[in-house]
């Protein structure tokens, strides 16, 4: 009976090529949407995490109170240790350590003098380690507009709008004047060996990148770090899943007298970026529920606008002898077919367009470039992400919505009086 | 009856020995004994940290209010970051990166080596009767013995207390414990001395403990005089931006 109706399907184009292309379309159209939407959001967390908060961020409670103020003597210590064993508790997640730290920093004239000063917001970063990530997690590759990385612990990178202003250039000596994590005042000499330009608004304004070992022998800080921060292999942020490490965390770790002891920050719990995170989620449920809502009555109408295309054949078949109920059946089966076929093309061509855009992004350079931002960092390019749900949702408007419509038009053959149907068929 | 005789005979104390000596006369008395024309002294600055404490041995000769030099001896890693006060200029030195880095602007306001003494605190050179509006309110015992307790009231602008209580010990004239506030009577820092011993005919404090208290968990920092010496000659080349090199 499948194979009468679907050869049928195949020979009467008008029964099944335009309902299949909308079927195919609008599920494509879904599937890229939700799943440029998952990304999009997914790039601001990546963003605000890779720079300032991790997926994860492991600090001592006593830092936590005063994080703002960025006290290194409230630092991680043994934090070789601490992420061994970060790594062996949560796989899912690969740990970097980091110092943040402020000062000025000053460029010497010819006379080892004072040429130009600035205060300056500086990150030590793991990027020295094998198996360090955090090279292609900063782009370095994209955002070194001028040298090289940096390949010692005495090199740093700059950014442009720093090096503007302090008039220097790659090659420069630059020293940094701060306190230890004792607090001593302290003077240290860097290269710069790059300048780079984070394309993300303000962001970089004061900003100056190192290798974390540069800052621990700046800052007297050899196995200590400011914070540990975590991202998931995947880099794709799964807030349920991050609320359960960090409780769990936490609550092995709750030593409550011990002021250094280490407690798990979350992005969510991370500057405004837990309301951010629940309006993400509220608001792409709104937006994908409305848009899945409009498609499937698209697709419900192209069901009924079908069953009253077809009255007169119906009307037909039942002059000619089959029952309501056959016709209903097998209506309803050639809806079916029809709707998964769209929903399986609908499903490969979305998922196709949206991994497409996972790995090329949308480039929003420009515009983002006059926002000045500071608590939330936006990505200057939004990647759609292919989710395992994107393979099922199709199903949602592509088959459920088309053979809703057509049982919803099918109702009408119930309707038809055996009597008329000869009157009906005359005119 | 008993709290009024109480409250005239205090009053009589405090203005029938101010009448023998004003507050004005107090506080030079006090200026003669902690400052003198040129002095150089070896010192050890112990700054309890939150998770350890550090001791800066240091060397320091100075003229007056306006010039000082300074040069750390030790731990290894201080050693040989030397500092100069000219007037109201500050140039430090540190042999690591072989600078000289002039001190200025919101950089007065960090602290000295992580210490509960910032560098504006050094950096005051003008005699407290010029910049203060002086009062004695009464007299106090502290440990037993009598002191006048002085309230000091900005009378320029710009200082960075604009307000200090000073209880003076009547013996030796010496603040031996001083409270700082700001303009709007908040507590910032307070200060106290002891182990006072004779040098030179005058006394002077060998231990003080410094507290910010702004600083949440602060323990203080103590400085202790190791050695000092009065009135010694100093030569002019001392106080040499060429010297902070060397």
């Amino acid at each position: 009976m499948i194979k009468f109706l679907a050869k049928g399907l195949i020979r009467d184009k008008t029964r099944s090529l335009f309902p299949t292309i909308i079927i195919t379309t609008t599920v494509a159209i879904v599937i890229f949407a939700l799943g440029f939407m998952r990304g999009m959001l997914n790039s601001v967390f990546l963003d605000t995490a890779v720079i300032i908060a991790g997926y994860q961020k492991v600090v001592t409670k006593a830092y936590k109170e005063e994080i703002q103020m960025l006290p290194l003597d409230l630092a991680l210590l043994d934090v070789e240790d601490r992420i061994s064993d970060l790594k062996r508790n949560y796989p899912n997640y690969f740990w970097s350590p980091r110092i943040n730290f402020g000062g000025l920093i000053d460029i010497p004239n010819d006379n080892k003098e004072t040429r130009s000063q600035s205060p300056v917001m500086a990150i030590g970063i793991d990027f020295f380690s094998n198996d360090s990530r955090q090279t292609e997690l900063w782009e370095l590759n994209k955002i070194i507009i001028d040298g090289n990385h940096p390949k010692s612990s005495n090199e740093i990178l700059i950014s442009s709008k720093l090096a503007k202003k302090l008039e220097v250039s790659t090659g420069q000596e630059a020293t940094f004047i701060g306190s230890t994590m004792d607090n001593a005042f302290t003077t240290y000499n860097f290269n710069i060996s790059g300048v780079f330009n984070l394309n993300k608004g303000q962001t970089d304004k004061q900003m100056i990148l190192l290798d974390i070992s540069g800052a621990q022998e700046a800052l007297d800080m050899q196995g200590a770090a400011t914070e540990i921060l975590g991202f998931t292999h995947d880099l794709f942020y799964n807030d349920n899943s991050a609320i359960e490490i960090r409780s769990n965390f936490n609550r092995t770790n709750n030593d409550s007298s011990d002021i250094y002891s280490p407690i798990m920050i979350a992005l969510r719990d991370t500057n405004q970026m837990g309301t951010m995170v629940d309006f993400s989620n509220a608001a792409l449920a709104v937006i994908g529920g409305i848009f899945l809502v409009i498609v499937m009555i698209v697709l419900w109408n192209m069901g009924l606008m079908n069953g009253l295309r077809r009255y007169g054949e119906i009307g037909l078949r039942l002059a000619m002898g089959e029952s309501k109920g056959q016709v209903y059946r097998s209506m309803i089966t050639e809806a079916i077919i029809i709707g998964l076929t769209g929903t399986v093309l609908g499903t490969g061509l979305g998922i196709s367009i949206t991994y497409y855009f996972q790995e090329n992004g949308i480039s929003y350079a420009e515009a983002l470039e006059e926002m000045a931002l500071t608590d939330m960092i936006m990505p200057n390019t939004f990647y759609s992400k292919v989710t395992p749900d994107l393979f099922y949702v199709g199903l949602l408007p592509g088959l459920v919505a088309t053979v809703l419509g057509t049982m919803l038009a099918g109702l009408a053959i119930y309707r038809r009086e055996m009597a008329q149907l000869f009157k009906e068929l005359e005119t | 009856m008993n709290k009024f005789f109480v409250f005239l005979t205090s009053l009589s104390c405090i203005f029938g020995e101010s009448n023998k000596l004003s507050v004005y006369d107090i506080v030079s008395e006090m200026d003669k004994n902690l400052n003198s024309n040129n002095r150089v002294l070896i010192s050890e600055m112990i700054i309890h940290g939150r998770r350890k404490s550090r001791t800066i041995k240091s060397k320091s000769w100075s003229t007056g209010f306006e010039k000082a030099f300074t040069e750390n001896l030790s731990p290894a890693r201080e050693a040989g970051t030397k500092m100069l006060k000219l007037k109201d200029k500050l140039w430090t030195y540190s042999p690591q990166t072989d600078r000289i880095i002039q001190i200025s602007g919101h950089m007065l306001r960090q602290s000295i080596n992580g210490s509960d003494m910032s560098y504006k605190d050094m950096m005051e050179t003008r005699p407290i009767r010029e910049i203060y509006h002086l009062t004695l309110e009464k007299s106090a015992f502290i440990n037993d013995r009598d002191h006048w307790v002085i309230f000091m009231e900005a009378k320029v602008k710009g200082l960075s207390y604009p307000k200090r209580r000073a209880w003076i010990d009547k013996e030796y004239f010496l603040p031996i414990k001083e409270e700082r506030y700001a303009k709007s009577g908040k507590l910032l820092k307070t200060i106290s001395m002891n182990n006072i011993k004779s040098v030179k005919g005058r006394w002077f404090p060998f231990h003080y403990r410094f507290k910010d208290e702004l600083k949440r968990n602060s323990k203080g920092t103590e400085w202790i005089i190791i050695d000092i010496e009065f009135d010694s000659e100093i030569s002019e080349s001392r106080f040499s931006k060429a010297l902070l090199r060397k």
